[in-house]
């Protein structure tokens, strides 16, 4: 734990990038392979299940502390952070352990089916050695929140460092549903043979928002324009008679889509195609929300699956035949694309149709024009490109349409978490319905710190009342809310739900009775 | 009773005072020389003689007379008197006292001795009014040579590196504190509002070299650079390039709080009493009837009531319903001391 809780400090300590690599680098150098594999696994988001539940560890913490429960609370809520908190209140020796890493992470998967009696002794047994940053890392690995401050790719970078390896191949390696407990760190990153794992899926290769001004990116000739779409981008993996579906956050979503399952008889052995799988009926995209429906159920019915059927829209192929394609340019990839669907059709598999377009002008009709076609926008890629790994600039842009917006006013906040606990930074908007307010959208992103600050000093001077950790407001303070999709809802008090919706800015020059009514809301759903 | 709060502040009729008020008043005891607590605009001030030049340096010319601890006056029957706080130089608890009722109003106060301000004191008496900047048990804080310890390191492996220490505290009372904690060779370099405060402070500032518009990257290169919290994200900070920023205040024992002042590293060192510190203090005061103010008062009399099964009420003071108002006003190292 030692070795590890200082990795931990280091990278939460510093926000160059560079120097999150040599940190990184140098823990995997210097540290046990059976400690590394578990690093790895942890920084690349592979978090084991919560193995108590919160309510145990208030309590249990609340006893070794010797305070009240309400002033447990009270501090949870003032800090902002279960793991901190706990860290924080119990007491702790100074001392730091020599308890590998490993034999934690074991442990904490063995322990999660034990009586609670064994939980509590078990959890004991750590909290009453561990030191102060010890625990603090100890209590976010059995909260289920452990997060670093380094990105998948800054992992693969050190990792390249640490071990002489190409970071794009290891980025390979490390897909898929590996599991720390039972794989050798060497057997993961130099295993050469390709059966080892055969629902290995690639890194997912994604844009930017496009920033940048036409006559930078040249010739219109030289760019492949398609839709984006709004669903679930995802991989189809073929191999062995087999598939797997992979979402971009790497969950292995196969279950998910069982009309996919019949892909395994239709396409060629050792296949992977890259694109969005979209709720699809009558020749039309459905909405998201019809997916989102889906995607929530446990058992999918045939009602379900008959209401909400799905596609892939394909736009990318990644192996054919057994043959990494992500180092032939796009316009390569998409001819033998072209040519497989062709070979072997299946009403599933769509091919994302490429837009036509002669000159950069009249590329922004294109781009509105997609929202009536159920989309969010273009995709703009090079056709010289290869397929890259990770968030890049430069070959593949996204260029999607401009938010609905609305302006509404401050009803309700509650303190944020983390970064923000303590300070009001989650809050309801409310848009006027007759002579009412209508509550109608949370947002908890884009005011500056500055901003937040301001406005959490106002919330404190114009509180009416307070229920629990919630405040109401009085309603003066007016925003302009942007979303990205409008929904009818009977869930919702207003009934209407909106998707991504965050704060534009701050209206300081609108007043309340400005602001956008009920009304204003039903003809944007209407419009859709 | 002998005080009572009003809107003005805590005030004492039978001697005709108010202890720190924050509005104009014709007589004004004043606890120790933070802007939050001495305010300008009264006809007349008491404070103790180490405040004297402070104050002066801050409200300008005022009529006032200073007393030494212990040193008792008496108004109108009413006995007067000062006992260190261990805030900060000068700070002192106020001792009332008028036909055998005895009150404490502590000001702020740190119950731990930092080796520069004379240590805290606990005073018997029937009613304490207390502060509550960190009234909750997420706030105890490691000892001072664990953190000294930490500051210096950082500086000299700063140094080893290459990069400049810029370090924020609060001018009066912080920025002594962290001088007299390094322990270094490398040049100091000291914010011009800190450098005059340790010249009305009569602290030796001959080590130190005071910034000076023509400064020049050379003197560091590299070195300490001390400043206060208004120079945070000013272009000020740009002369030091590269530079690695460490921010000191008892509010860094939050982790959030440590990422939101986008520091390099946050130094726990508090010129208030910790959780523990609170609760000592009160207990040694004897008193049955705590009035808590300035913090986490709904918290900290809460416990008080129901733990320590005392009488303890919260206060209302100046633009503050409760201890999370108050902590991210003082969050922000550029409005008041921590």
């Amino acid at each position: 734990m030692k070795a590890f809780t200082s990795l931990y400090s280091q990278l939460d300590q510093t926000t160059k990038t560079n120097a999150k690599i040599n940190i990184m680098a140098d823990y995997f150098l210097h540290t046990y392979e059976t400690d590394s594999i578990w690093a790895i696994a942890l920084l690349t988001g592979r978090r084991p299940k919560r193995p108590i539940r919160t309510a145990d560890l208030k309590l249990w913490a609340t006893e070794l502390a010797q305070i009240p429960f309400w002033l447990f609370e009270e501090s949870y809520s003032v800090t902002g952070d279960l793991a901190e908190t706990i860290s924080l209140l119990i007491p702790t020796s100074n001392n730091s352990t020599v308890i590998p890493l490993n034999k934690v992470m074991t442990e904490i998967l063995e322990i999660v089916n034990k009586t609670e009696e064994k939980k509590k002794e078990w959890l004991f047994s750590y909290w009453n050695v561990l030191s102060k940053d010890e625990l603090f890392v100890f209590n976010k690995l059995i909260t289920g929140s452990f997060r670093v401050g380094a990105s998948q790719q800054l992992v693969y970078k050190a990792l390249s460092k640490a071990y002489k390896l190409d970071d794009k191949l290891i980025a390979h390696k490390l897909m898929g549903s590996w599991l720390p407990q039972s794989s050798g760190l060497k057997e993961l990153l130099f295993n050469t043979d390709k059966s080892f794992d055969d629902s290995k899926p690639y890194p997912f290769y994604l844009a930017y928002q496009l920033d940048v001004p036409f006559t930078e990116l040249g010739d219109v000739n030289e760019w492949q324009i398609e839709r984006k779409y709004d669903g679930i981008r995802g991989q189809i993996v073929v191999r062995n008679k087999q598939i797997f579906i992979w979402s971009r956050g790497e969950d292995l979503m196969t279950e998910k889509f069982p009309e996919f399952n019949l892909l395994k008889n239709i396409l060629p052995d050792a296949t992977v195609i890259d694109g969005e799988i979209l709720p699809f009926k009558d020749n039309k995209i459905m909405s998201f929300a019809e997916m989102q429906k889906r995607i929530g159920r446990k058992n999918l019915n045939s009602k379900i699956l008959k209401d909400a059927p799905l596609c892939m829209m394909c736009y990318d192929l990644l192996e054919l035949n057994g043959e990494d394609q992500r180092s032939i340019t796009m316009q390569e990839r998409r001819k033998k694309l072209e040519e497989l669907l062709e070979e072997f059709p299946s009403a599933i598999l769509k091919l994302s149709p490429l837009q036509t377009c002669d000159v950069w002008e009249n590329l922004d009709t294109l781009r509105v024009l997609s929202k009536s076609q159920g989309c969010e926008g273009l995709m703009l890629k090079h056709k010289e490109s290869i397929y890259e790994t990770g968030r890049r600039r430069g070959k593949w842009w996204k260029w999607k349409v401009d938010p609905f917006t609305v302006d509404a006013v401050l009803i309700y906040a509650q303190s944020g978490h983390g970064r923000r606990a303590n300070l009001f930074t989650d809050y309801t908007f409310a848009i006027r319905d007759g002579e009412t307010l209508m509550p109608f959208a949370k947002a908890y992103s884009g005011l500056t710190d500055k901003e937040l600050i301001e406005v959490d000093a106002w919330i404190k001077r114009n509180t009416i009342e307070k229920f629990g950790p919630v405040r109401s407001v009085k309603a003066e303070l007016v925003f302009e809310i942007a979303f990205e999709g409008i929904n009818a809802s009977p869930r919702h008090k207003s009934g209407i739900a909106v998707r991504f919706p965050r704060i534009l800015r701050w209206r300081k020059d609108k007043k309340k009775d400005e602001i956008n009514t009920k009304d204003d809301l039903l003809q944007l759903l209407n419009a859709v | 009773m002998l005080i009572q709060f009003t809107n003005k502040g805590i005030y004492c009729k039978q001697a005709g005072i108010y202890i720190d008020p924050w509005k104009p008043v014709d007589r004004a005891v004043i606890t120790h020389a933070h802007s939050d607590h001495a305010r300008l605009g009264s006809k007349e001030y008491l404070a103790h003689t180490q405040s004297e030049n402070i104050l002066k340096y801050r409200l300008g010319n005022i009529s006032l007379q200073t007393l030494d601890y212990y040193q008792p006056i008496h108004i109108n029957g009413v006995k007067i008197s000062l006992y260190p706080a261990g805030h900060i130089i000068g700070s002192a608890q106020v001792r009332l006292e008028y036909k055998g009722e005895i009150w404490v109003v502590s000001g702020d106060y740190k119950v731990k001795t930092d080796n520069y301000t004379v240590p805290f004191e606990p005073v018997k008496c029937q009613h304490f009014i207390t502060e509550s900047t960190f009234g909750l048990p997420v706030y105890n804080f490691p000892e001072a040579e664990v953190v000294n310890k930490s500051l210096n390191n950082w500086v000299h492996q700063n140094a080893e590196e290459g990069f400049n220490s810029v370090i924020i505290g609060y001018a009066l009372g912080k920025a002594q504190r962290i001088l007299e904690a390094l322990e270094t060779d490398l040049p100091i370099l000291l914010h011009t509002t800190i450098y005059n405060t340790n010249e009305a402070l009569g602290f030796d500032n001959s080590p130190y070299i005071k910034f000076t518009q023509d400064f020049k990257r050379e003197l560091l290169n590299p070195g300490i650079v001390l400043a206060t919290g208004t120079v945070l994200g000013s272009p000020w900070m740009k002369r030091f390039e590269p530079y690695k920023l460490a921010v000191c205040s008892g509010w860094m024992q939050l982790r959030g709080a440590r990422r939101r002042s986008n520091a390099d590293i946050g130094i726990v060192m508090s010129d208030h009493a910790d959780w523990q510190g609170l609760n000592e203090a009160v207990t040694a005061t004897g008193a049955e009837n705590i009035y808590v103010t300035h913090g986490y008062k709904t918290n900290f009399s809460k416990w008080l009531r129901e733990e320590k099964k005392l009488n303890a009420q919260e206060v209302e003071t100046l633009f503050e319903g409760d201890g999370i108002e108050n902590e991210s006003k003082e969050t922000n190292p550029k409005e008041t001391p921590s």
